[in-house]
């Protein structure tokens, strides 16, 4: 990156330094950091939009919705995240290259499962062969949003269901005595107050999402913790212009404090959050904040 | 939920409709994490022997070919559902392996593998051996009287050894030998033992074609002493063709 990075072995320690930080395969590492905020940011209101769709359905006087939206739940918070993130990913990247090739090769007469190996014609691939490789990473990107996604919403379905029972059962008859519909309750009453019950589980699930995004790699995206081994790992001169010993304990040390500030401050956010969301509601913070005069 | 659903499948259906024609790139699937036989260099590309060799073979088989990255373990389970549509990671031929998919005829012998330790007197018989999972070396070590601890990475396996959780590590002398040379602290010991039936590219058993098409390119660079200078040139095994 820089001129004097053309000779790393004649550089003194803070410029030699200032080379080996900045190289290509380096700043692999800085992008990748982009990579799961960009999933975070992606995620979350993904996995709250399953979890609010997951719980209503789960409070469906139909039997049948009542059914998707408990199975749903509890399927996906019984399954190891690891055992659902080898599987279903393998499963709907499949489904997805056997529609298309439904789709496109009509004529084709081989089986596509042949042993092992799940075989599609060529414009079936998803993505094409012929994509470039980023590509290729987006996609495993938007399956690993999804994928996160449907696993956190199931938590996330839970939380809300709770929370929607722990409004008021007066504030709901007191609404139905006022004569709003069914629909009115929920959209006026219920779903405004809810909110504050369900944070503290929401905050805990997007802290435990924090944590889980090393999964990424699981799914062919190369994450920070990749990077981090990759680069950390012992560099013999013959391989490289900056030979170093075993240093992944300070790449995986600088890992902690990048997860360790980022939780630090999800919990501000989410402490500032659960005070503007008590304000005139009847639970004890709301009732403290009353008290004060506020 | 179901409009997320239904766009994620047309989504599916479209995504690089445009792009017609995916014929001819062919993905090559790689560790990147086992110098001098494939690794990530300074400027994050794929570098290596496996490299140069793969380069050469899809200039020779008139293919056009692009590098991909994937962790061991799971490297053949990810040929087999179509992400890459070749292994070259060092991978040796063996039965097991050819009950899940093939290989091309062979672009390096069967070289013997070391022992490496910390100490001269290191117990490699019956001592903790190091191994990296799902290698030629660990499926040998637990038929030995030696206790197998495996690791998924090659580098883990030295750190292994350099911490003393295990005696010594075993695996290809062509890995081992740059490490040896850097680190007085750690010396070969014990037998060589010559494991497995050489080095070839995985190719998914449906693909004879393809699996043709590079045999034919590694004969070629076979005939013409190409394959032997690079073998030569990365240190990769000391039997040439």
């Amino acid at each position: 990156m820089f001129e004097f990075c053309a000779n790393p072995e004649n550089l003194s320690e803070f410029s030699w330094l200032s080379c080996y930080l900045t190289t290509p395969k380096h700043m692999n590492l800085f992008y990748s950091v982009g990579t799961v905020l960009l999933l975070l940011l992606l995620t979350a209101p993904t996995a709250l939009l399953f979890g609010f769709g997951g719980a209503v359905m789960a409070r469906s006087k139909i039997l049948l919705i009542r059914l998707i939206g408990n199975g749903y739940i509890s399927i996906v918070r019984g399954v190891p995240d690891i055992a659902f993130f080898l599987f279903f990913v393998i499963a709907i990247d499949q489904f997805l290259e056997w529609t298309r090739h439904k789709i496109f090769c009509p004529e084709w007469s081989e089986p596509i499962r042949q042993g092992n190996d799940f075989v599609v014609c060529t414009i079936a691939k998803l993505p094409l062969n012929s994509s470039p490789q980023w590509i290729h990473e987006i996609y495993g990107f938007l399956l690993a949003v999804f994928t996160f996604a449907i696993v956190f919403g199931a938590f996330a379905a839970n939380v809300l269901y709770g929370a929607m029972r722990a409004v008021p059962k007066a504030q709901i008859e007191t609404a139905v005595s006022f004569g709003m519909t069914d629909r009115q309750v929920f959209r006026r009453i219920l779903v405004p107050q809810m909110w504050v019950f369900a944070l503290p589980g929401l905050g805990n699930l997007w802290m435990i999402l924090i944590k889980a995004t090393p999964l990424l790699f699981l799914l062919g995206v190369e994450d920070i913790v990749y990077w981090a081994r990759e680069l950390g790992g012992t560099k013999t001169a013959k391989f490289t212009s900056y030979p170093h010993g075993d240093w992944r304990v300070w790449y995986f040390l600088g890992l902690l404090v990048f997860y360790l500030a980022f939780t630090r401050v999800s919990e501000a956010v989410i402490d500032t959050l659960m005070k503007t969301l008590s304000h005139g509601t009847d639970t004890l913070g709301g009732n403290l904040q009353r008290q004060v005069g506020r | 939920m179901k409009k997320l659903i239904i766009g994620a499948i047309i989504w599916g259906m479209t995504a690089g409709l445009s792009l017609a024609d995916g014929h001819s790139v062919i993905r090559m699937g790689t560790e990147g994490a086992y110098p001098p036989w494939n690794f990530v260099d300074d400027n994050g590309e794929i570098a290596g022997f496996e490299r140069e060799l793969g380069d050469e073979l899809c200039k020779r088989a008139e293919l056009k070919c692009e590098w991909v990255k994937n962790d061991w373990d799971s490297i053949i389970p990810n040929l087999v559902s179509g992400n890459y549509d070749t292994i070259i990671a060092g991978m040796s031929i063996t039965d097991a392996r050819k009950e899940k998919i093939d290989f091309t005829t062979n672009y390096v012998m069967s070289d013997p593998s070391y022992y490496l330790a910390a100490s001269e007197d290191a117990n490699w018989k019956t001592g903790v051996i190091a191994a990296q999972s799902n290698t030629i070396q660990a499926a040998y070590i637990a038929e030995t009287g030696a206790t197998l601890v495996e690791f998924a990475t090659p580098e883990e396996t030295i750190s292994a050894v350099r911490n003393g959780e295990a005696d010594a590590v075993l695996a290809d002398s062509s890995y081992l030998k740059p490490i040896a040379d850097e680190d007085p602290g750690l010396m070969f010991v014990g037998d060589k033992p010559i494991i497995g039936g050489g080095v070839g590219m995985g190719i998914r058993k449906s693909d004879t074609d393809l699996r043709n098409k590079f045999t034919a390119a590694i004969d070629s660079m076979k005939g013409d002493g190409t394959l032997n200078a690079l073998i030569t040139k990365h240190g990769i095994s000391e039997q040439l063709f």
